[in-house]
């Protein structure tokens, strides 16, 4: 009985999985486009670029993710002009544009301090030796800059990323029934609560379990550089020479 | 302009509304979200040095829980501990009563809101302050720790003259980004109905009507929080590493 009703819960939560993954991708991948631009903005050395992106990243580190969510949602719309406007009106006065556009707003604050930082930290011996090379600054930072400030910027980046993940749920305040929203209303509807929220905690570890590990992956192929000399068997060392 | 004007009119009715009672209804939500993440910072720092002491033990089965803490509540929405600790806790307490005969057998019993709140925020707290106390810990030198122990202290000793001073100043730092990180989390008690500065904010959009400026009025009230704790904890930075500064 009480098997049958996990399993079931189980299932109707996992039927929301696609919703919530549809967030956070589209969450992601807007927040990518928006951090890139910031980070342009601030390494381009124009000190109004720069003035807006501190701003930037003040405001939307500076204030829960929520009020953010509300101000976009119940806020925004109450300006005539964007209730009016054919291009903002569809987005805004739709739950699930709004979250999406809230939560790629708020991580492109983060990640743009993830980048800066990366881009700060690539060795400045590489760049000179680039330079040295006579590469152009386009190939120069096509080849050396951006690989290495990418390996740089991946442990960081994936803790945003799992950080995401965690933010979807903020979804089902302004009413989207994705998981979260999926849990609260079995909940509601059967009042077991622990039993839910449960089942409901169980797929977002697996699924932030997983994203850590695809993460772990893709940072141990990047770094062969970093990982120790594969042991030589006793049969293949090379014979030394002197003999 | 239509922007400007529909933003004039917005705002011309702020002061008016902020006067009439709104503005001192916010100061009691800083007030109930300031006490929120204190309290919770303080659960968060007892579960959290515990914590990183249960992974920091050799013995395989302390380590494996203090793992386990920081893996479910870092890896878990808040939103979802939030919920867990608010309508689990009213599930609990009212399977208690009913039990014992205290209430009736279709009566409910609510979980306070202020305490499953701040119980949630500080469990999760908790977590991110074990990370930032197993990093300090592990960052004392070797040496101090082997110099106290051929000095003859005992366990105790070594913890409360060597460890504790040297822990607490170098997360500093570390407590600093959980301390943003619990303040902002306590938004997320609003869902529970306790009356901290989100909740209130909400109250005030949807009675007046005036959404954008109250949730921007709270924006800005979490941003003053946010940044008035920083030169404080930069502060309290500069103190307890006061012996380690370089002279000049």
């Amino acid at each position: 009985m009480a098997f049958d009703f996990y399993l079931s819960t189980m299932w109707s939560v996992l039927k929301a999985l696609p919703l919530t993954l549809e967030i956070w991708f589209f969450g992601i991948a807007f927040g990518l486009l928006i951090a890139t631009g910031l980070t342009w903005l601030r390494a381009s050395g124009y000190k109004l670029g720069e003035y807006f992106t501190r701003a930037y990243v003040f405001i939307f580190r500076g204030s829960p993710l929520l009020v953010q969510l509300y101000l976009i949602y119940f806020g925004l719309s109450q300006f005539d002009f964007v209730r009016h406007s054919p291009v903002l009106w569809p987005i805004l006065r739709d739950p699930m544009y709004c979250t999406i556009v809230a939560m790629a707003l708020n991580t492109a604050a983060y990640e743009s301090e993830i980048f800066r930082g990366a881009l700060r930290a690539v060795p400045v011996g590489q760049i000179e030796a680039a330079k040295a090379f006579g590469m152009s600054a386009f190939t120069r930072f096509r080849l050396v800059t951006l690989p290495i400030a990418l390996r740089l910027a991946l442990p960081a980046y994936s803790t945003e990323i799992i950080l995401m993940t965690k933010a979807t749920a903020l979804a089902s305040v302004v009413t989207i029934m994705e998981m979260m929203g999926t849990a609260q209303k079995i909940q509601h509807d059967t009042f077991r609560p622990i039993e839910v929220l449960t089942c409901a905690g169980v797929i977002y570890l697996l699924l932030n379990l997983s994203i850590a590990r695809i993460f772990a992956w893709v940072e141990y192929r990047l770094s062969p550089h970093l990982r120790p000399p594969p042991e030589q068997s006793q049969q293949i060392r090379p014979v030394p020479e002197v003999l | 302009m239509e922007f400007l004007s529909d933003l004039q009119a917005q705002f011309s009715t702020a002061y008016e509304l902020l006067a009439a009672g709104w503005g001192v209804q916010l100061l009691w939500g800083i007030a109930w979200t300031l006490a929120v993440t204190v309290v919770s910072m303080l659960i968060g720092a007892i579960l959290g040095s515990l914590v990183a002491a249960a992974k920091l033990s050799p013995r395989g089965g302390l380590k494996f829980i203090g793992e386990s803490y920081t893996t479910v509540f870092r890896g878990e929405p808040e939103l979802l501990i939030i919920y867990l600790f608010y309508y689990g806790g009213t599930q609990v307490l009212t399977g208690v009563a009913r039990s014992t005969g205290s209430i009736g057998s279709t009566d409910i019993l609510n979980m306070p809101s202020f305490l499953g709140g701040v119980l949630a925020v500080g469990i999760i707290s908790g977590a991110y302050q074990a990370e930032v106390f197993r990093g300090s810990f592990l960052a004392i030198h070797r040496g101090e720790l082997e110099a106290a122990r051929a000095y003859g202290m005992s366990a105790w000793l070594r913890f409360r003259l060597v460890i504790v001073p040297q822990v607490l100043r170098l997360a500093v730092p570390g407590l600093g980004n959980v301390w943003q990180l619990t303040i902002k989390d306590s938004a997320l008690i609003s869902v529970t109905g306790v009356a901290e500065l989100m909740l209130t904010a909400n109250k005030a959009a949807r009675s007046t009507h005036h959404s954008l400026l109250f949730y921007t009025v709270a924006g800005i009230l979490y941003l003053v929080m946010t940044s008035v704790s920083t030169p404080i904890f930069e502060k309290a930075e500069r103190y307890t590493s006061r012996s380690f500064t370089r002279p000049k």
